[in-house]
């Protein structure tokens, strides 16, 4: 799982307010290379929550994303690529996704994370 | 074009078998996808099943040249597990898996795709069906078909990002030109068709076109 796929889920647990991002929990990281497109970039950056994917490739140790980013950075290749390796180059292989409030705990098993919830959390 | 092929897809006795109406949802992906204008496209398919149109749909924006990502969800592991494996068999490297329930995965975001693809449980069943955590989860659709169906449709306004675009396999009892016209009074800026209609055994299969303009 890419940290752009992290950046899109939160936890669904019945009754907190702090479901989102998830902390990520690694035992396994992998970096896969993939075609450099400033426009793909261009197009995600808007939907994307900035913090949650700071924080997430922080805690992988993937270094270099600034804390905010302006509008004039996104026609700069050198932070371009920082950006897009962090997006989509790192990738989760083995670990957990936590929940920030909860604590609850879900498996990413191959890269495939499970959200699935109990019945009686939902 | 190049698109899945069974050889290389993976599936099993608790996988959604590629059918008839998976090849026509792949069928229409690449009719409409002549007209797909040259920019990036964040893409979901829900119910991903063996990964079949996912890597499909992988293909085309490839060979077209379309950046993207797309996110291939299903209930169930035995498909998230069958999906890795096709999109690896395909070389396919733009798609993460993701195993969750639709209605949870998608009450998380204001994320807005500008491609979205279900090819859902259509199949009229009786109701008690869709209790059901096996195989019958591919295509028990209880009255009508529509159940899930419908759950699905409350989703729809809210995902789908402006020139976003959704491609849904229905049959004829589910009352296609009825979920058209459900779609439109749920959010006067989505407007639809029947994209592809084709017969299979006792189905009468189409895949409904959704714009958002
Ligand atoms: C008709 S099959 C389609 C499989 C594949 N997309 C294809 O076209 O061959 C429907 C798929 O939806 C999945 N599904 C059913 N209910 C779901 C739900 N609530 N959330 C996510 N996936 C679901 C099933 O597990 C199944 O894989």
């Amino acid at each position: 799982m890419k940290l752009l796929t992290h950046n899109m889920l939160e936890c669904r647990i019945k009754g907190i307010e702090n479901r989102y991002p998830f902390v990520i929990e690694a035992s396994q990281v992998d970096t896969v290379e993939q075609d450099f497109d400033p426009d793909f970039l261009r197009h995600m950056y808007p939907r994307l929550e900035w913090p949650a994917l700071k924080a997430a490739a922080d805690s992988l140790g993937v270094t270099g994303l600034p804390t905010s980013v302006s509008e004039d950075m996104l026609e700069d290749e050198e932070f371009l690529k920082v950006f897009h390796h962090a997006l989509l180059e790192v990738v989760l292989i083995e670990g957990f996704l936590v929940c920030p409030e909860s604590g609850r705990k879900f498996p990413v098993s191959k890269g495939i994370p499970n959200l699935l919830l109990n019945e009686d959390e939902v | 074009m190049r698109t899945a092929s069974i050889s290389l897809t993976t599936y099993n006795r608790e996988v959604y078998e590629p059918s008839d109406d998976t090849f026509l949802l792949v069928d229409a992906l690449l009719k409409a996808s002549s007209q797909w204008p040259k920019r990036p496209y964040l893409c979901i398919e829900i119910g991903c099943g063996s990964g079949f149109a996912s890597c499909a749909l992988a293909l085309i924006l490839c060979q077209l040249g379309l950046p993207h990502h797309l996110i291939a969800l299903d209930i169930s592991k035995d498909a998230v597990t069958a999906t890795r494996a096709t999109l690896k068999a395909h070389g396919v490297i733009s798609a993460d898996v993701v195993q969750d329930r639709f209605q949870d995965f998608l009450s998380r975001t204001e994320q807005q795709y500008d491609i979205v693809v279900f090819n859902p449980p259509y199949v009229p069943t009786p109701d008690e069906e869709l209790q059901r955590t096996d195989i019958a989860r591919s295509w028990a659709g209880g009255w009508k078909g529509r159940i899930v169906i419908d759950q699905f449709l409350s989703y729809v306004p809210k995902i789908l990002a402006q020139e976003g675009q959704l491609f849904l396999v229905v049959v004829s009892e589910n009352d296609p030109p009825g979920i058209l016209k459900a779609l439109e009074e749920l959010d006067s800026s989505l407007s639809g068709q029947v994209l592809m209609t084709r017969r299979a055994d006792e189905e009468l299969l189409s895949v409904l076109h959704i714009q958002r303009r």
